[in-house]
């Protein structure tokens, strides 16, 4: 099973290289991991998608939260959660196609950002289940190149607003 | 005030109230060293950096105070490592100060230049390069902080020169701010109850006892818990001295050369209380048999050992202590007799294939060694052990009454480690009596802290058990590659030439009567005094069990094996 994680982090030089450090060598198995920077200055928040068919996700938050850096984990697997993934995809692309491309794309609400002779690039964001869905129709096409973010997740309505305030308590504990 | 960075690593020292750092100078860490001559702290030069680490290492276990080790850069801090992975791996407060090249030069492979953080990164709680001398103060601080909380370890601060030659307004940080820092939270009300209920329900339980029952004080503790419960007490090996081994409910140690009464109550058990342990693969055997009768309540402070290796039917995320003082009053006094029994039955068919009582035919054993050193120090020295057959038969024969007692690399099973561990628990401890136990291997490894030993003139006894072989390796192979001997014969110097080559007075043993006497005229020697004893070549750790095997399927001594062992 596929377990999320989001971890807010001291943003330090070498943070992420703990965190892969860690993953490594306790052998998890990282999905995938984005960072990026919070509405605090100081905080990066990660989402790590990780698999737990071997290790239950509690030792791997429980590993994590070891790290001195990382200021708190949530498991938001089972939390109502918004979770966004974005795709680039270089896509073979006639220019007698592209009207038709255009409008499959834009069902996905995704859209073309840049057209070349025999191909365009498609942009498209949602929850990983949809960019999977435009994936596979694009591949019959011919897909030339992918890029994907990995997921990014944050929790919905009153649920996150009770997880802040739990937030605000951890942070305030100095030593 | 205007303290430059070399000055700043011992104004925070002297506050965390460091009074003996283990240590190497170097090119690196030169500025450093400088500015100790001005401070009130004792520096013990090593002759391998791999001792300081264990030096530092054993004050931490010796006194429960954080150790401190100090190397230059590249080759200074590579050989660190060793230690500091020990030190990680059996939870040792520990602080590592290195040397790096000047910040300017950082990443362009400078003469001893080594990636310290990258390469120590695995092996502490945290770690940290400075190369601003504004950070230092803090970095430092942190580093202790991180050492002492929680499940204790080692951390380490990594100083480019620039930032030790560098000034800057010095003000010690009181507190610091470290939000992702885990601090234990006291148990649950509901966890305590339902632990209350499930021991109340119990008619077989037993206790697994931990070095967190030494870390987080508990000894008092337990004792009362033990005593009011009725629970017989089975110790890890870095448990052993956290609940007095004298004590009619101890049975003693645990796991792979734990006696097998011990495995047999566990296997029987149908409640294990586990306190401080982390179920070690040496401790369970086969985890798919293992105490399969039994719930499991685990006590324990760091939640990532919570299911790592044995699902556990309730865990108490908290410090032993504070459990244990919250549990003791919820739990109505037994005694449970019928179990108590059983166990002294287990107890007794063991008595009869103990080697304590089997005829050495005039031959030294080992065991007969560690027995004998026990009645001549009265059981209450400070033994530190090395790693193998010695170490096992150490746990068996030396019976610990005190926490502290005994100090021995468990996790990480170091080689080597005794002799300058034995170094910084004296310097911890100066009144008690320090006395090492190595066999001939691991003695070699590190045995040029002797020199350290003489120039400190400390007051530390080494016993080394020598058998000719690397002796546990050499057991395994003869019980499961066929007796092939690959690489395990081994050639050892004339060990009481070498002790008086640096000066130590020294004296071989060859028969058990001398073995009391040698050992008493050690003890009335002011200043070490090392006794190497020649004894049988090829003798075995029993009971056994293999290596993930099933705990019940323990190796034996035959019953009057001492009479089968070759000359």
């Amino acid at each position: 099973m596929k377990h999320t994680l989001v971890a807010r982090v001291a943003d330090q030089p070498g943070v992420l290289n703990r965190v892969a450090s860690l993953f490594r060598r306790r052998a998890f198995n990282i999905e995938s991991l984005t960072v990026g920077h919070t509405e605090t200055g100081d905080v990066s928040r990660m989402t790590i998608v990780v698999d737990t068919a071997r290790v239950p996700a509690h030792i791997v938050e429980a590993n994590l939260r070891k790290l001195i850096p990382v200021m708190d984990v949530t498991d938001v697997t089972h939390l109502a959660t918004v979770d966004r993934d974005l795709a680039l995809i270089r896509v073979k692309c006639a220019p007698a196609e592209r009207a038709e491309l255009a409008s499959l794309v834009e069902i996905f609400r995704g859209r073309i950002v840049d057209v070349a002779r025999e191909s365009v690039i498609v942009e498209v964001t949602g929850d990983e289940q949809k960019v999977n869905g435009l994936v596979d129709l694009l591949r019959v096409r011919g897909i030339v190149e992918m890029v994907r973010t990995g997921k990014v997740a944050m929790v919905r309505g009153s649920t996150a607003e009770d997880a802040a305030i739990g937030h605000g308590t951890a942070s305030a504990a100095t030593h | 005030m205007q303290r430059t960075g070399a000055q700043i690593v011992w104004e925070c020292l002297v506050k965390e109230g460091v009074d003996v750092v283990f240590g190497y100078p170097g090119g690196a860490i030169l500025p450093t060293y400088d500015a100790m001559l001005d401070y009130p702290v004792r520096h013990v030069l090593v002759r391998h950096e791999q001792g300081a680490a264990h030096m530092a290492d054993g004050y931490a276990r010796a006194s429960g105070r954080v150790g401190v080790a100090i190397a230059t850069s590249g080759p200074g801090a590579t050989n660190l490592t060793t230690g500091i992975a020990t030190a990680m791996l059996d939870s040792s407060p520990t602080v590592f100060i290195t040397g790096q090249v000047p910040s300017k030069v950082l990443g362009t492979d400078a003469f001893q230049e080594t990636d310290v953080t990258g390469i120590t990164l695995p092996i502490t709680k945290h770690n940290a390069l400075v190369t601003d001398v504004r950070q230092l103060a803090t970095t430092i601080r942190e580093a202790f902080v991180i050492a002492r909380s929680g499940r204790p370890g080692p951390t380490l601060v990594d100083v480019c020169k620039d930032a030790q030659q560098a000034s800057t307004e010095f003000r010690w940080p009181e507190t610091v701010d470290l939000p992702g820092l885990v601090e234990p939270e006291p148990p649950h009300a509901q966890d305590l109850a339902r632990a209350a209920e499930l021991i109340e329900k119990a008619e077989r339980p037993f206790i697994l006892a931990g070095a967190g029952v030494i870390r987080s004080g508990a000894t008092q503790a337990l004792l009362e818990f033990v005593e009011r419960t009725g629970t017989p007490v089975g110790l890890t090996l870095l448990g052993l001295g956290g609940f007095p081994r004298s004590h009619p409910l101890c049975l003693g140690m645990m796991g792979m050369h734990g006696e097998a009464y011990v495995n047999s109550a566990i296997q029987h058990a149908d409640l294990l209380l586990a306190f401080g342990m982390r179920f070690d693969d040496r401790v369970t055997g086969n985890l798919k048999t293992y105490a399969p009768h039994a719930k499991k309540i685990h006590v324990e402070l760091d939640a990532s050992e919570i299911g790592k290796n044995v699902r556990v039917d309730l865990a108490l995320v908290a410090d032993l202590l504070a459990t244990l003082k919250a549990l003791t009053p919820m739990v109505p006094a037994k005694r449970h007799e019928a179990w108590i029994a059983q166990i002294d039955a287990w107890r007794r068919e063991t008595h009869s294939r103990d080697i304590l009582h089997q005829d050495a035919n005039g031959r030294l054993l080992a065991a007969h060694v560690i027995h004998d050193l026990w009645k001549a120090t009265g059981g209450g020295a400070v033994v530190v052990t090395d790693v193998g057959q010695h170490q096992m038969w150490e746990a068996q024969y030396y019976p610990h009454e005190r926490p502290r007692t005994l100090i021995t690399s468990g996790g990480l099973g170091t080689m080597g480690f005794a002799l300058p561990a034995a170094i910084g628990a004296k310097m911890a401890r100066p009144e008690a009596e320090v006395w090492v136990v190595a066999g001939d291997g691991g003695f070699q490894m590190t045995q040029c802290e002797l020199a350290t030993l003489q120039q400190e003139q400390l007051d530390v006894k080494i016993a080394v058990v020598n058998n000719g072989y690397l002796g546990m390796v050499r057991q395994w192979q003869e019980f499961f590659h066929d007796k092939r001997y690959a690489a395990t014969p081994m050639l050892s110097p004339d060990f009481v030439a070498l002790a008086g080559a640096y000066g130590i007075p020294a004296h071989k043993v060859t028969a058990r009567p001398d073995v009391v006497p040698t050992v008493e005229r050690a003890r009335a020697t002011p200043g070490p005094f090392l006794i190497e004893f020649q004894v049988q070549k090829e003798d075995a750790v029993y009971p056994m069990v293999p290596a993930g095997s099933d705990l019940h399927a323990m190796i034996r001594r035959p019953a009057e094996a001492a009479t089968e062992v070759k000359a």
